[in-house]
């Protein structure tokens, strides 16, 4: 993955109503502008999904947007299609047991981490935080041979465990990079006091870091998630090649088009079947995940 | 189902409870040390986990091929060969275009992404569908590589001209009344490097955007009202307000999208694999690891892409220390 953690200047929360909107003209000029980008941004999702409820037969003869005009041809044929397919429910399963945990798992690891490189002394901090992030340019495709050789010794692979560590490895200098940027512009004087207080580390990473990086957490949560459940090569690689039962959803999908050749009419269900999920999380918590950037500035 | 049901246990209860156990334990197991030690020990086990899991995933195989790339094909008894798999990069065709297309990713692709990121998000700050607006542009990057491709095989899709068009741009284009264009086919001016890196554009510019969307926000607005009250118009505003304010932000942003930019690989891989003039390091690394099985120059090319990445760590060390010594 890539890096967010942006220093972001003071954040105050804007009172409703102070937006500057423009009035006359000026104002149709912005909002034609706005408008425009915003179709030119949903267009090639918009078609898709057109595609994806109209006839195999018509797919290939005429473009999504003639479905508009009469006759009007639509179908559930293409969802009803894929979702029969053998497999499927298992694998939606197998998905959701690969990324909760490789979702969980990195956040813990990196937050003790990030704890520790922000209120922490030991030697070698800073330049052991460089390196930390300086990883994030290993290009991922790189690992997989020397990693996949260790596993099949150690007969992890085809085991969710497998998928978890990797993704965990991956994320990882992301995260501790987010969250310790965060997490280091909490005021000192916080946990200052609660030292005072005869809290421990332990306490003050559950009771007071933890709870003022919710957003932090939150933010990296969605993409830590978004890049688990829509990963294809890891889970090939690691679990894919010794035991297919435990392949998740993207690999299903990809099977189903290579298999049935002819398949491709099936795409857009396909796609549009795994995004759903992702989706439903990126809305739900798109509240925190603004929020956790923006309120990563409470400068001390 | 049995066997699901426990995966599900494990995966709900049981791996949360073991990461909470292990920061504990660690606490008890050094409470009766003495105050000295525990200062020195402890930061080193809250460290650990993601130490060792780094070490494994990411330092462990690049070590590996670091020395790999200095070595010959054969996988049985590779034998060094000194900088032989690296000459094979620089004076190959397929390696030097694969830098040129890199280059021509890092530019616009890193350009396009954070300029109309900071575009966008200065002009939806502006009108009451904010949040609408933000998140049909940020939609894309929940979007699978592969949903994506399938997305804009669609787009991009190119019939033989005289028959009706499928594809959306061609479809448009034949409104207009000009002929069909092979747009992920086209070598020529490398217009289908041009149509990837659209498509990453596509991706990656909500992401910008809600990140420079949340820096803005955070701009004190009575900062801007003085500016304009003392006569500044919009333009100045932005130009020596804004714009500076925004630069540290800006800078964390570019980053992100050159690094992400040199390590393309799914969408071409996807949707070319490299031919008509599309080919890009990462992708020419995976092909001579799986296609070919030449791990010596697979190696290579991935170490050429770790020092291509050198001066920009660089850059972001300078702005880390610049930032630390701010705390």
């Amino acid at each position: 993955m890539t890096v967010v953690a942006a220093p972001v200047p003071q954040a105050t929360e804007k009172p409703k109503g102070e937006r500057r909107t423009p009035r006359g003209r000026r104002a149709l000029v912005l909002h034609l502008v706005v408008v425009v980008l915003m179709l030119i941004w949903a267009i090639p999702t918009v078609g898709l999904l057109v595609s994806s409820f109209r006839p195999a037969d018509e797919l290939s003869t005429s473009g999504w947007w003639t479905a508009f005009a009469p006759p009007y041809h639509f179908t559930l044929e293409n969802y009803s299609d894929v979702l029969n397919q053998a497999g499927m429910g298992q694998a939606f399963v197998n998905s959701l047991f690969i990324a909760i945990p490789a979702t969980i798992i990195p956040l813990f690891v990196a937050g003790f981490a990030a704890y520790a490189f922000s209120w922490m002394e030991f030697p070698g901090r800073d330049v052991l935080f460089v390196v930390i992030v300086g990883l994030l340019v290993v290009p991922l495709q790189m690992t997989l041979i020397p990693i996949l050789k260790l596993f099949a010794d150690w007969g992890l692979t085809g085991q969710f465990l497998s998928v978890w560590l990797a993704h965990t490895g991956y994320g990882l200098p992301f995260a501790v990079y987010l969250l310790r940027n965060f997490m280091g512009s909490l005021p000192r004087s916080v946990f200052e006091s609660a030292s005072l207080d005869g809290a421990n580390h332990v306490t003050a990473f559950f009771r007071i870091a933890l709870p003022m990086s919710v957003p932090a957490f939150a933010a990296l949560a969605i993409f830590q998630f978004l890049f688990v459940w829509n990963d294809l090569l890891v889970a090939l690689i690691y679990i894919g090649l010794s035991n297919s039962d435990n392949l998740p959803m993207t690999a299903t999908m990809a099977n189903l088009v290579n298999s049935l050749g002819g398949g491709w009419y099936l795409l857009g269900a396909a796609a549009f079947i795994s995004m759903a999920l992702p989706l439903a999380v990126f809305f739900g918590l798109q509240r925190y995940f603004v929020r956790g950037i923006v309120g990563g500035a409470v400068k001390g | 189902m049995d066997s699901d049901l426990l995966t599900a246990l494990e995966v709900v209860v049981g791996v949360p409870a073991v990461l909470i156990l292990y920061i504990w334990l660690t606490e008890r197991f050094i409470t009766p040390l003495g105050d000295r030690w525990q200062k020195r020990v402890r930061p080193w086990l809250w460290i650990v986990p993601a130490l060792a899991l780094l070490g494994f995933f990411l330092v462990y195989p690049t070590v590996q091929t670091i020395i790999r790339s200095f070595q010959s094909r054969s996988e049985l008894r590779p034998r060094f060969v000194g900088f032989d798999n690296y000459k094979w990069f620089f004076t190959n065709e397929e390696g030097i275009g694969a830098l040129v297309n890199n280059v021509l990713w890092l530019v616009f692709f890193t350009g396009f992404t954070v300029g109309m990121g900071l575009v966008i998000a200065i002009l939806v700050d502006r009108v009451r569908y904010e949040a609408l607006a933000k998140s049909i542009i940020f939609l894309p990057l929940a979007i699978s590589m592969v949903a994506a491709g399938v997305i804009w095989k669609f787009m991009y899709d190119f019939k033989a001209p005289g028959t009706t068009q499928t594809g959306t741009l061609n479809g448009l284009l034949g409104l207009v009344g000009i002929g069909p264009v092979a747009w992920l086919q086209s070598p020529g001016w490398r217009l289908s490097t041009f149509a990837l890196i659209a498509i990453m554009v596509w991706m990656w510019t909500g992401f910008a955007m809600v990140i420079i969307s949340a820096a803005l926000k955070g701009i004190d607005p009575e900062l801007l009202e003085a500016a304009r009250v003392d006569g500044a118009n919009e333009w100045q505003v932005f130009r020596k307000i804004i714009l500076p304010l925004l630069g540290p932000t800006l800078a964390v942003v570019s980053t992100t999208m050159i690094i992400t930019s040199l390590k393309t690989f799914d969408i071409v891989y996807t949707l070319t694999n490299g031919n008509y003039d599309t080919e890009v390091i990462a992708n020419l690394m995976v092909k001579e690891m799986f296609t070919f099985s030449h791990f010596g120059r697979a190696s290579a090319v991935a170490v050429v892409l770790l020092l291509a990445i050198i001066p920009i760590m660089g850059f972001n060390i300078r702005q880390f220390r610049a930032q630390e010594s701010v705390r």
